[in-house]
């Protein structure tokens, strides 16, 4: 072949085609995805193909599944109609000189072939591990059948005490089995800590419960009289019962198709890569953890991903080579926060520790300095891993605060960010540096969504993120607030995040762009936006554990832990019919009734079990339950109007009906409330309300950002004389709008307030279209209208969540004894003065408003 | 011996019952205890809210702080350990634990002791 064919086949294979991808795990998935948001003249037609039989699903999060996660909610892959995925077809040869992948169901030409097969689990040769009850750690299906075998079996084992093994370990503990984990090394994770984190780490898992065996291996499992696995015999004569065991001894990357290709392998196998992640065969390359990169297999998905990237950009005709792998890992294991980094053992010659043990805390941490104390090697963190984000940046750079003040819980690590020079890399998986981040600043970012747009810094794994906020701060630039300890994003980045990445649930929202199990402040705020964004109904799955008590219980919860129900009365506007069936209601059930603020009955003294029951009344006789409770829609007020009244000038109560109707249900950041008036008198105080309409002869004026309440505001007119559909349009763009920009508990009136411009600035985005965001805020708003379902009749419907309104899960037919009753102007009341169980000077506290709080 | 009753364990439910991180209501000897499962852990504690003096604390939001697993009151929302059952935003209020455990995906609960 001539060196014009060659390069002209090279480009050939590089500017478009046929495009095979082996493999659909996650850094497959991912792979995917960066060539499909790249090639916008889809120039790659790609064909995947999957040897396991559900689409690419998040590896990292298995464990999960334990915890009733499902395989939908890990799943990774979204369908592409420029991409054909062939699951259960796995790829069997590849034929180089003809260019073709061989499945069982035929041929498969490529232009381009990228192997993205990952590892499968290393089963040292003991005998007996093939026999029944001996499982690997690695698929869906792996722990499906695990699970299925624990049933009624009392003790497990796992043989590997490293990451895998532990959280193994872990899983067989919550399958309710007695386990042991039995280590080769000294210590678990020998890998990643050092001889003491271990002691430290030992301690934790004893704990909990799980007997480690350390410093012996396993010579052989034996069977018990039903022929599975009954027990492991160890070097040291012992013998440990385990009716289920799970092998976590290590991982080997698959490189079986490259190996029968002919395709030269790396010294300890995966297919060999150079920087660019091609294979000596040009039109084949290699990504994830069956790549050998320079050599070198990385068993994490981060570097994985990275090497998706590579490949992604360099068959569009880029350049990008693989930035070297951040082996740095951070875990979460059985509630343990673990990290190390860098030179973590201390093989550099002459390197100096310093370490620091808090027995009462249980943390332990270790920081490897050069030999002159001065250069920041590595380090070990057990049990508090806070400061890691910041010492892993300033990895072979000088310390930025003295050690002990960067061991310090808490804090310590953020003060020394300002010293970390300007060489240092912050973001390790986007390759940048403190300098670009600086400069970044310079030039107008103020806050970290602006940071990632413009240098791509905390994009990937997100570790990185804090410290973007303290260089913010080190800079003297004010910030938006994290929202909480588990989210350094604010609300209406969260919302962004959500929107834009099509995340469905909590848990991954957490995983990808928080830490931790959450709290009460982002738990509800992320329910919030999933439900503005629609995902269901509000006690979906895990999205009920989100929810404050009265979402959880769609009502609102009392002092005396009883509820109040306040069927919905759109506009204010009820035939007699309907009254007489809420007073038909309340007297059936004992309930103490009131005419609320809000143009409506509140019905008050339920228990959980009666709430049902109740709108089983409520809807068979036309009703639905309202939102008192919830960052919602709350009531359209109106007054009579024209119908009635001898000044009004327009149908206001059919448009406050109207309106009612087509945003009831709907999620913000706060409560809403609008009310609409017949002229100018304005009887329904419309100017009180969160958006206010007030009629004129022509037409409806619009008054948006007012509200009662603790801080009274009256809102501004914003437009005159509207038709009634211009009116709807507004309506839906501002509260669209407001949903998606808004912080946690800030009405629209604070909203407003904060916003720079202010009405001007809102005016040009949801009238003039500066921002190009009126098609997307009209499309949202009608998904919301044409998704909307009663909530209460939902439960009726369904027996799983009606399954939960009961006082106690162990006699669902005993009421709550604790909620009794006194007589009061003749209404069921819950006595006054101190309930039993308080403590008596504690009972009055300030009562919480919805404010947002303001953090550091 | 001490003359302390020995309580037995109470059978409660099946652990898929106990959805992860959301409470249920149980009555054990008459006494209602909250249960909770997260973090693969399995928590009891008092139903009863020490501040606010209503039955309601199955009902709170699980979540955690400074990697502790925690529960808020759903009545005024100050945040309980559930580890050690400290109240960490009011001095010297503590929720009442108990003990709990699983035994063939049942889960089981034993009253504590006053101390
Ligand atoms: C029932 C009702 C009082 C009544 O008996 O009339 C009421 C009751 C509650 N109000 Fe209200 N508000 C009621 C009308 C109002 C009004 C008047 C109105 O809507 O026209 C206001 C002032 C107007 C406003 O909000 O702009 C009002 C301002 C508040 C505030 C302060 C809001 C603020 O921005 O400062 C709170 C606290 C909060 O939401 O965080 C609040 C919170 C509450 C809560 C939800 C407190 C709670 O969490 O338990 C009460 C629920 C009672 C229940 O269980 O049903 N309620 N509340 C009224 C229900 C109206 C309805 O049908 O929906
Ligand atoms: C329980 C567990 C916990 C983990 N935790 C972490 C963690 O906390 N942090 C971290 O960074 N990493 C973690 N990992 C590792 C992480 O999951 C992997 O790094 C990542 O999945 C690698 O992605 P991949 O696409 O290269 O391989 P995989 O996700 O394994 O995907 C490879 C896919 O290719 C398929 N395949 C193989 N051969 C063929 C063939 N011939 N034809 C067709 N398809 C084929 C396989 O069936 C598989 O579906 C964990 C892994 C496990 C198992
Ligand atoms: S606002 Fe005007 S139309 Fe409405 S009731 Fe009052 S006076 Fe009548
Ligand atoms: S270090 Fe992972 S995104 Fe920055």
């Amino acid at each position: 072949m001539s060196d014009s064919d060659r390069s002209a086949k090279r480009s050939a294979g590089m500017s478009g085609g046929r495009l095979i991808v082996v493999g659909n795990g996650m850094v497959g998935q991912r792979f995917v995805e960066a060539l499909r948001a790249r090639d916008h003249d889809r120039r790659w037609r790609v064909t995947v193909l999957a040897e396991e039989r559900r689409p690419a699903y998040d590896r990292v999060r298995l464990s999960a599944f334990f915890d009733g996660v499902g395989a939908e909610e890990l799943n990774l892959h979204t369908p592409d109609d420029g991409v054909e995925l062939r699951l259960g077809e796995p790829a069997l040869g590849i034929d180089r000189e003809r260019r073709v992948v061989l499945t069982a169901a035929g041929e498969h030409p490529y232009d381009a072939l990228v192997l993205a097969t990952g590892s499968s689990a290393f089963v040292p040769p003991v005998a007996g591990t093939d026999l029944p009850g001996v499982f690997v750690y690695r698929t869906l299906d792996d722990l499906a059948a695990i699970r299925e075998h624990a049933r009624g079996r009392r003790a497990g084992a796992v043989i590997g005490g490293g990451l895998l093994g532990l959280e193994a370990a872990n899983a067989l503990r919550l399958l309710g089995l007695a386990t042991s984990v039995v280590e080769f090394a000294p210590r678990l994770m020998p890998v990643q800590v050092d001889e003491a984190g271990g002691a430290m780490l030992r301690r934790y898992v004893e704990e909990l419960g799980v007997t480690p065996y350390l410093g012996v291996a396993t010579t052989a499992l034996r069977p018990g009289p039903d022929g599975a696995v009954a027990a492991l015999e160890l070097t040291d004569g012992r013998t440990v019962d385990a009716e289920l065991v799970v092998v976590a001894a290590g991982i080997r990357p698959r490189d079986e198709l490259a190996r029968a290709a002919g395709l030269p392998l790396g010294p300890r196998g995966g297919v060999l890569v150079d920087a660019t992640c091609r294979t000596a065969d040009e039109r084949i390359w290699a990504v994830g953890e069956c790549a050998a990169v320079d050599g070198t297999c990385h068993g994490l998905v981060a570097p994985g991903y990275a090497t998706a990237e590579v490949v992604a950009d360099r068959l569009l005709g880029g350049a990008a080579t693989f930035p070297g792998a951040d082996t740095a890992t951070k875990l979460k294991l059985l509630g343990v926060d673990v990290a190390s980094f860098g030179d973590a053992h201390g093989s550099t010659p002459g390197c100096l520790d310093v370490t620091f043990t808090d027995p009462a805390t249980h943390t332990y941490a270790k920081l490897v300095l050069s030999d002159d104390a001065k250069t920041l090697l590595g380090g070990v963190l057990v049990g508090d891993a806070s400061a890691y984000p910041t010492l892993r940046a300033s990895v072979g750079g000088p310390l930025p605060a003295p050690p002990l003040a960067l061991l310090a819980p808490a804090g310590g690590a953020a003060a020394g960010v300002g010293a970390l020079p300007a060489a240092t890399q912050v973001c390790s998986c986007n390759a940048v540096t403190r300098a670009e981040i600086d400069a970044a600043i310079a030039g107008g970012a103020t806050d970290v969504p602006a940071l990632k747009a413009c240098t791509r810094a905390g994009t990937s794994c997100g570790s990185c993120v804090p410290m973007l906020k303290q260089l913010l701060d080190a800079a003297g630039v004010r910030q938006s607030t994290a929202l909480c300890e588990h989210f350094d994003a604010s609300r209406q980045e969260l919302f962004d995040l959500v929107r834009v990445r099509g995340i469905r649930t909590f848990s991954q929202l957490i995983a990808e762009h928080g830490r931790g199990r959450g709290c009460d402040i982002c738990k509800p705020v992320v329910a919030s936006i999933l439900a503005s964004l629609g995902t269901g109904h509000v006690l979906d799955g895990e999205q009920a554990s989100l929810q404050d008590t009265n979402d959880h219980f769609l009502a609102n919860l009392q002092r005396d832990g009883s509820y109040s129900v306040v069927p919905r009365i759109p506009g204010g506007e009820i035939t007699p019919e309907k009254l007489i069936v809420i007073g038909e209601v309340a007297r059936d059930f004992g309930l103490y009734t009131k005419i609320t603020g809000g143009q409506r009955i509140d019905l008050f003294g339920a228990r959980v079990e009666q709430l049902p029951q109740i709108w089983r009344r409520l809807v068979d006789a036309g009703f639905e339950s309202g939102h008192a409770y919830g960052k919602a829609l709350r009531t359209v007020k109106s007054c009579v109007g024209e119908t009635w009244c001898r000044y009004g000038v327009q149908d206001s109560v059919g448009l406050a009906v109207a309106l009612e109707l087509r945003y009831r249900g709907l999620r913000a950041p706060h409560k809403l409330k609008a009310a609409v008036s017949g002229c100018a008198r304005e009887c329904a105080e419309a100017r009180g309300k969160d958006f206010g309409i007030i009629a004129t002869e022509t037409g409806w004026n619009l008054y948006l950002g007012g509200n009662g309440g603790f801080r009274p505001q009256h809102a501004d007119l914003f437009a005159t004389d509207l038709r009634t559909d211009e009116l709807v349009t507004l309506i839906d763009r501002f509260l669209m709008y407001y949903i998606r920009t808004a912080d946690r508990l800030q009405r629209t009136a604070a909203w407003l307030e904060a916003m720079e411009g202010g009405l001007d600035h809102l005016r040009s985005v949801i009238v003039d279209d500066s921002l190009g965001l009126c098609a997307d805020l009209d499309a949202a708003m009608a998904r919301h209208v044409a998704a909307y379902s009663d909530e209460w009749r939902d439960v009726l419907e369904d027996p799983e969540r009606l399954r939960r309104f009961t006082s106690f899960v162990n006699a669902p037919d005993v009421p709550d004894p604790s909620i009794a009753f006194t007589v009061e102007r003749g209404q069921p009341v819950p006595p006054r003065g101190t309930p039993p169980g308080a403590g008596a000077d504690r009972r009055r506290q300030p009562v919480a408003l919805g404010l947002p709080e303001v953090r550091r | 011996m001490s003359t302390l009753t020995m309580v037995d364990w109470t059978v409660i439910c099946p652990l898929d019952r106990l959805d992860p991180d959301r409470g249920v209501a149980a009555l054990v000897d008459g006494v209602q205890v909250a249960l909770f499962r997260t973090g693969g852990e399995l928590y009891a504690v008092d139903n009863l809210d020490p501040v606010g003096g209503a039955y309601v604390m199955s009902r709170g939001i699980v979540g955690c702080r400074g990697g502790r697993p925690t529960l808020a009151s759903p009545l005024h929302k100050q945040v309980y350990e559930l580890g050690t059952g400290r109240c960490l935003d009011l001095p010297d209020v503590v929720l009442r634990r108990h003990e709990v455990r699983c035994r063939d995906g049942v889960v089981e609960v034993r009253l504590r002791q006053e101390e």
